[in-house]
């Protein structure tokens, strides 16, 4: 039950938005996987949480780095959950979200923003990534790129696998990797060991 | 600093019950979304996250004192004390006694608040002022003995 103060709580948090005092609005939500963190600035979403990243070092992290007006708003991120749970659906090939690439600088963002090019259901080598991104040579930092990427899922670097075909790496662990590449129909259950 | 949410998951509740103390429940709501909302747009200056406690009960207590005035409600004088209504086992807060509270100087008016309005230790109200305990407790024994002369 709702206490007095949590419905004081409420309405702080839309008065904040209101007053443009609300930088970094989070909310968590389900996922096949585990919880999400989601969140967002008044530039777009800035983070997205896997379930087996710790939420409470990601929130000090945005706090640091983006605002320490952070606060829990779920309904400013009505449109992010909606998008994700589509996707994980199999009902959505396209997210229409805008995006806000602070966290990253210089190469990394432009790997990142290569990624965020790859279609639904393709994949690219990391390799290629590189050559994208400017330098064809930096093929480690490309996939240090990957691995930092604040936003997954989103910015499918989980799209992004070794020359030869291998998964490489996934921030999310590689079996959830290895199940978005199957829920686009990159891979199969049986083809994929 | 840590994220805002987590101020206002450890210290909302508090905040709420100092409010309902010092203006009753039905001003204690809109005073808990200024003191909110008043820390959160001075959060990032902030310089010193020790005393986050302090701090808000500082602001709180400032606009329980805006709450008083903006209400006018100025002591009249009159021959009875007239019985006052009593809710859940709670005395309503003493009109009169928060009015002279609120004329006393700024900082006896602070460390009094912050003693027997949020019940803190006077470390903590010298942490929250900025001064000394030494300085905390003077102010708190000058606005004590201005009280007693006013309401005696």
């Amino acid at each position: 039950m709702k206490t007095a103060t949590d419905t004081a709580i409420d309405r702080l948090t839309a008065r904040a938005a209101e007053e443009g005092l609300l930088d970094v609005a989070y909310a968590t939500t389900d996922s096949p996987f585990g919880p999400l963190l989601l969140a967002q600035t008044r530039r777009g979403l800035v983070r997205v949480g896997l379930p087996n990243q710790d939420s409470d070092e990601l929130l000090v992290d945005l706090a640091a780095r983006v605002s320490p007006r952070v606060l829990e708003a779920p309904a400013e991120l009505d449109e992010v959950r909606r998008e994700l749970d589509l996707y994980f659906e199999g009902k959505l090939d396209h997210f229409d979200l805008p995006l806000d690439w602070r966290l990253s600088g210089g190469f990394r963002q432009r790997v990142l923003r290569a990624i965020n090019r790859i279609p639904y259901g393709q994949t690219r080598s990391y390799t290629e990534m590189a050559r994208k991104a400017g330098n064809e040579r930096a093929v480690r930092a490309a996939g240090t790129a990957c691995g930092s990427n604040p936003i997954p899922l989103v910015v499918p670097c989980h799209r992004v696998l070794r020359s030869g075909g291998a998964l490489g790496g996934y921030g999310g662990g590689l079996p959830m990797k290895q199940a978005l590449l199957e829920l686009e129909g990159v891979l199969d259950e049986k083809s994929s060991t | 600093m840590p994220p805002f949410q987590t101020v206002l998951d450890e210290h909302s509740a508090a905040v709420m019950a100092i409010l309902r103390g010092a203006v009753g429940k039905d001003g204690a709501e809109d005073c808990f979304q200024e003191t909110f909302l008043a820390a959160l747009r001075a959060y990032p200056k902030l310089v010193d996250a020790r005393n986050l406690r302090g701090w808000l009960l500082t602001i709180a207590h400032r606009k329980a004192i805006d709450h008083h005035r903006a209400n006018g409600r100025q002591p009249i004088p009159v021959a009875e004390v007239a019985e006052v209504a009593v809710e859940n086992g709670m005395p309503e807060p003493d009109q009169r006694l928060w009015a002279a509270v609120g004329a006393l100087p700024p900082k006896q008016r602070a460390a009094v608040a912050l003693r027997y309005g949020s019940d803190l230790p006077h470390g903590e109200i010298a942490a929250a002022l900025g001064c000394s305990p030494e300085a905390a407790r003077r102010s708190l024994h000058e606005g004590l003995k201005r009280l007693r002369k006013e309401l005696a």
